[in-house]
């Protein structure tokens, strides 16, 4: 896995490749945090170059969610998901606690 | 014709990533399209990560033995391990619509596994070790 990450004025990128799995999730979760120790909240995750993510990083998406929305301090949201990952996420019910979007620009241009 | 195979791998989370290219190759030779190659990969993916992480309660010396058959265009895999076993009916289905501040991603695994795969089935052994069997089923595409 590697994690690139790109400020723009109003959010963050995340672009994530490879395996999201329990040997790599920690190193996204720490990512993630380190954003938002930054005060980073406004967060995309570019998840077109992602071959896999188990329920090892859906976890960490999960709890990346509540750290932001906990006092309205921002969110995570996901652009460009593969759709058989995208199958995943909506056997996980992943549609309510996040917004998706086909196309990074826009989830950038959503904040 | 796909062939049958087993492989050892120790059971460490680094090897998740080779015991997945092992389950898609057999997945893909069964004929599955991709996006049942890619909920066969999850299920395995999940199943061994449970195996780590509760039956031999992390990373460690264990080892977990991963085996495939494809008979009728049916794919079988069989996970054995030689950790504690565990109940799996004690594993709470997690409330995929819960609010977020409830939801935890906790059971989310066994939760794949059981909704991707045809036929689950747990078999715990002190003698012969713990043996997982997945099957999914020809024509079962998502």
């Amino acid at each position: 896995m590697e994690i690139a990450t790109r400020e723009f004025k109003r959010c963050t990128v995340v672009e994530v490749s490879g395996r999201i799995d329990s040997a790599t999730a920690p190193e996204l979760a720490e990512t993630f945090q380190d954003l938002q120790a930054d005060g980073q909240c406004n967060l995309v995750l570019d998840m077109s170059d992602v071959d896999f993510i188990s329920s090892a990083g859906l976890r960490v998406l999960i709890d990346t969610q509540k750290r932001c929305q906990r006092q309205n301090r921002g969110k995570l949201v996901l652009a460009e998901v593969p759709e058989h990952i995208y199958e995943a996420f909506d056997l996980a019910g992943f549609d309510a606690l996040f917004s998706f979007y086909d196309e990074e620009i826009e989830a950038v241009g959503s904040f | 014709m796909c062939k049958k195979e087993t492989r050892t791998f120790p059971a460490e989370y680094d090897s998740l990533a080779a015991i997945d290219q092992f389950i898609a190759d057999a997945a893909r030779c069964a004929g599955f399209d991709r996006c049942t190659v890619y909920q066969v990969q999850l299920a395995v993916d999940e199943a061994c990560s449970n195996i780590i992480e509760h039956a031999y309660g992390g990373e460690g010396p264990g080892v977990i033995e991963c085996s495939h058959r494809v008979e009728d265009g049916n794919l079988t895999v069989v996970l054995r391990d030689y950790g504690d076993p565990f109940d799996p009916e004690s594993v709470p289905e997690p409330d995929i619509e819960a609010d977020l501040e409830e939801r935890t991603g906790g059971g989310l695994g066994l939760f794949f596994i059981r909704r991707i795969m045809d036929e689950v089935t747990f078999d715990f052994d002190s003698e012969v070790g713990n043996v997982l069997t997945l099957v999914k089923r020809k024509g079962s595409f998502c």
